[in-house]
């Protein structure tokens, strides 16, 4: 590495160090961070760690069928007579994969598209791009999700892809007004005049100024994108039984409100806690890298 | 003058939106594998019937020719025939559409007037009780979705203590008022049918808090930190040393300026809940819109899918022009368009 | 002595911030008479604006806090003032002139609105009919050479041009007709081209409605030609206070001194010398005096004890050990 590499690692470091430093005195974004990684402990280890793994498929045992929280069953059990907790733990599982597939396809496509729009404002490009993000944003996100999971065979990837679709769009208009205000930046300008190409100044250039909001949009999406999936599956158009889904289980409890009510109330507490846990972290992270309302 | 130009560009815009929307929608409804004909007249209708059909949706041609037929009547206002009902979709959203919109009225203003008048609480008590206590609920309201608040309203207002009805518009006692504009509580204020407007807004209220829960509190944290902001500027100080009272500095000055930002995302908060409304209608079984939208969508219901989201596009559309119309009345560097100093 | 204008006794304000108060103002003494015209002095953040604002009680409170002192107007301490004698003070008796005039105006409402608000709740007693405000509106803007006043009225500060917008500003201030006028940095927000006109105007003004000013600036050249007395203030002290003349020539305090050495000048050798070091950070500010870290005639006792004004001549004032006795 040379000179200039080495102090702009060391600059980095320090900056990560000071951000650190500022997050953790936060106590809400520890409690954030805190909640965030239980759900992803309980996801990940949900065979390992749930009192009844088996019960999170096509189980049944009608003995056990409906019964209230007690010490057997922590959450109680639904109708099939599967604990109702155990599946609350492999319902995370979904939520999370969701949330990492929806994001890691729309961040990447709309976050590109919102830089080459932003850098070429002005041109066709811009005007088609922008365009595009317009059509899909002129509904709420989530009329446009179940108008395309119904028309789609409802599963849990359908749903994911159709949530992916309206997603992309709030990435690229946020990267978009980022770039498009940064073209005209003194060191855009440079960086054109040396000669680099379009792609360098692109990604090289005007996307580390990016940083900042698309981490904290990143952390906060996840919260969003959860919730809206399980919306999906409350309807039916997303996961389908017997799968664990918050949403389905949230469903399925509804029919036996009020006298059935942990059928439903647990896991729509199970969907506020992990959005309520990606809030405060992104809120946290926005904080910490003092970031803007977006 | 400039004003105006300004609005026409976005009209024109918009319009072009929508027109690109209804593509959106249409190819994909078409493109799906499967046979609409098919599916809707049932396995056991004889083929040359199904053939009959086929011809008169125009699904034997191509597709840019189905989506002229789909423009030429959208325009006249006929969105074709559900391929359920059999009855005209037009007729069928006419039917539901009123009721969706007096609950969006509702939530509509319950999550403006309390959020700004929950923001202003927080920023004059800033930083002691009612303030911590605001900011605690917002952050509560904003992080759960409105089916979940609907769902704890039905169990607790609505069953354990019994004091708000848990289904529909109206309870079957009481008679509907002459149906006028559609909406129940305008409709029997007209006709001075006062238990229907009480009991219209004891049903009102569950469904639309829990829908205007979610924006009142994000309407009220941008509020506070607004005026919180405000107050710190040199103008407030300035109009300070001049003598003006404090009161007339914070509900004139201090006012205007500090709710513009929180009405510029009126318009994007009420959007996401004409979303979270389709939720809320089936759960409280409302007779709206978006529980209709809900069943077409279920039952593949195309005609019907495609006219649902054309109309609550448009719903989008509206507000968001009602609401630039307010933040350009209130603000005049928006309205002047002059160049914004540094 | 009797009646003093304006006397500021040992005043400290501290700010809170996330980590702690930072100690802004840390025993400020100024004393003027009526119809002086004084100047304030000091570089970038050496607490100036908080100074003015105290002495208006328009400090955010929180996160300001007036933590000791006395700002004795005609001999009333403006800090234990209740609501009515506020309001009257500010009615009748000071006025200011902020230093960003952008910042100053409400940009959501008419120059008029505010212009009028002002004059009218500054005579409430003179019992004006709307008109009156109207005419004593167009009048004061009339006054600070603003061509179609009825027409600036209606506009909103947006449609300004920054010039403009100080001008308004300065004629609120007058119209309003205080004994006090504090000019904080009035033309450092403007164009170069325009400050001059301005501050002319200002001053003319000033002149011909016998207005008691504090002028607030950084610029050494404006105070020598406009004021005619000096205050130097440093990190939320008062270090020197001279009439203006005597404080160019015979310059006490090392800040002072290094101040005007800074200044280039067209005879001699022409090269200024900057002042070694950096203002002190509030949040732990060094005790003592606060100049000490940078002063070369440093002495043991600077670093624990706070020198209060020493009066080498009777109206000649510095607050540093090297005078005391």
């Amino acid at each position: 590495m040379d000179l200039t590499q080495i102090s702009s690692l060391a600059r980095t470091i320090e900056k990560i160090k000071k951000s650190w430093y500022k997050f953790s005195k936060n106590p809400l974004s520890i409690a954030g961070a805190t909640i965030v990684l239980i759900v992803i402990c309980l996801a990940i280890f949900a065979p390992l760690v749930a009192p009844y793994p088996e019960h999170a498929g096509s189980f049944v045992n009608f003995d056990e069928a409906s019964k209230p929280p007690g010490s057997k069953y922590l959450f109680g059990t639904d109708v099939f007579g599967r604990d109702i907790l155990s599946r609350i733990f492999f319902g995370y599982r979904f939520s999370l994969v969701m949330g990492v597939v929806v994001i890691s396809i729309a961040a990447p496509i709309g976050i590109s598209l919102g830089l080459i729009a932003g850098y070429m404002k002005g041109t066709w490009v811009d005007t088609l791009i922008m365009r595009l993000t317009d059509i899909f944003v002129a509904v709420p996100p989530l009329v446009l999700a179940l108008a395309v999971c119904s028309i789609l065979t409802p599963s849990v990837f359908n749903a994911m892809m159709a949530v992916t679709l309206m997603w992309w769009p709030w990435y690229c208009r946020m990267v978009y007004g980022i770039a498009s205000s940064l073209k005209n930046e003194f060191f855009v300008q440079a960086a054109e005049v040396t000669g680099s190409g379009k792609a360098h100044i692109i990604f090289r250039e005007i996307l580390p100024n990016c940083y900042g909001p698309i981490f904290t949009k990143i952390s906060l999406d996840f919260g969003w994108v959860i919730l809206i999936g399980s919306a999906l599956s409350f309807v039916g158009l997303g996961a389908q039984p017997p799968t664990p889904d918050l949403g389905t289980m949230v469903a399925d409890g509804g029919k036996y409100m009020p006298d059935q009510w942990w059928m439903a109330v647990f896991p729509a507490f199970a969907i506020m806690f992990i959005v309520f846990g990606f809030n405060i972290l992104g809120d946290g992270i926005r904080d910490m890298l003092e970031v803007e309302e977006l | 003058m400039r004003f105006l130009k300004y609005f026409a560009k976005r009209l024109l815009h918009s319009i072009f939106v929508l027109l690109g929307l209804s593509v959106l929608v249409f190819v994909i409804a078409r493109v799906i594998p499967g046979d609409p004909a098919r599916m809707a007249l049932g396995p056991r209708a004889p083929e040359s019937v199904v053939q009959k059909f086929r011809e008169e949706l125009h699904l034997d041609k191509p597709i840019y020719i189905q989506y002229y037929y789909w423009i030429k009547g959208a325009i006249r206002g006929d969105f074709g025939r559900s391929l359920f009902t059999k009855r005209s979709v037009a007729s069928d959203i006419k039917e539901f559409f009123p009721a969706t919109l007096e609950l969006m009225l509702f939530t509509g203003i319950v999550m403006s007037l309390l959020g700004i008048f929950l923001g202003v609480l927080s920023a004059r008590y800033s930083n002691r009780w009612p303030d911590n206590l605001v900011r605690i609920i917002s952050y509560m309201g904003v992080c759960t979705p409105a089916f979940v608040f609907a769902i704890l309203f039905l169990l607790l207002f609505g069953y354990l203590l019994n004091i708000l009805p848990t289904i529909g518009r109206l309870s079957p006692y009481i008679t509907p008022p002459p149906v006028r504009t559609g909406l129940i509580t305008i409709d029997s204020l007209i006709a001075r049918n006062f238990p229907a407007f009480f009991d219209g807004i004891k049903h009102l209220i569950m469904p639309g808090i829990a829908l205007a829960l979610g924006p009142m509190a994000q309407e009220a944290r941008i509020t506070r930190s607004s005026m919180t902001d405000n107050l710190q500027r040199d103008f407030i100080a300035l109009e300070r040393s001049q003598a003006i009272p404090e009161r007339r500095i914070l509900t004139k000055y201090l006012m205007r300026i500090s709710i513009i930002p929180t009405v510029s995302v009126l318009g994007l908060d009420f959007a996401s809940q004409l979303g979270w409304a389709f939720l809320v209608e089936l759960i409280f079984n409302w007779p709206g819109l978006s529980r209709y939208g809900i069943n077409v969508m279920l039952n593949k219901d195309l005609n019907a899918i495609v006219a649902v989201i054309m109309v609550i596009g448009l719903m989008f559309l509206v507000v968001n022009i009602i609401v630039d119309i307010i933040v350009a009345t209130l603000d005049p560097r928006i309205r002047l368009g002059a160049e914004r100093s540094k | 002595m009797a009646g003093r204008l304006l006397e500021i006794k040992d005043l400290h304000v501290s700010f809170d911030v996330y980590g702690g108060s930072l100690k802004v103002l840390n025993g400020v003494n100024l004393y003027m008479e009526e119809g002086e015209k004084v100047g304030l002095v000091g570089e970038t953040g050496c607490g100036k604006t908080t100074t003015a604002k105290a002495i208006l009680k328009i400090l955010p409170q929180p996160p300001a806090r007036i933590t000791k002192g006395q700002i004795l107007f005609k001999n009333r301490d403006v800090l234990k003032m209740d609501a009515k004698e506020l309001r009257a003070f500010h009615a009748h008796e000071v006025s200011m002139i902020f230093q960003d005039p952008t910042a100053a105006l409400n940009p959501v409402f008419t120059i008029g609105a505010q212009l009028m608000d002002a004059i009218r709740y500054s005579s409430i007693e003179d019992g004006l009919s709307k008109k009156d405000v109207r005419q004593r509106a167009i009048q004061s803007l009339q006054d600070v050479a603003l061509p179609d006043p009825e027409r600036i009225l209606e506009n909103y500060p947006i449609q300004l041009s920054g010039g403009m917008r100080q001008r308004v500003c300065i004629a609120m201030a007058l119209a309003t007709r205080s004994r006090l006028l504090i000019a904080d940095e009035p033309t450092t927000s403007l164009d170069v081209t325009i400050q001059d006109q301005v501050l002319r105007l200002l001053g003319a003004l000033v002149t011909e409605k016998e207005t008691s000013t504090i002028l607030i600036t950084h610029s050494l050249g404006l105070v020598r030609e406009w004021t005619q007395r000096v205050y130097v203030m440093y990190a939320g002290f008062m270090v020197e206070t001279a009439p203006t003349e005597e404080l160019f020539e015979r310059p006490l305090h090392p800040y002072t001194r290094g101040l005007l050495k800074a200044i280039p000048k067209l005879t001699g050798d022409g090269i200024a010398e900057g002042i070694p070091g950096r203002i002190p950070d509030y949040l732990r500010p060094p005790d003592g005096c606060r100049f000490h870290p940078r002063c070369p005639h440093v002495m043991s006792v600077c670093s624990r004890e706070k020198p209060s004004f020493f009066y080498p001549e009777k109206d000649h004032l510095v607050a540093c050990f090297l005078y005391r006795g």
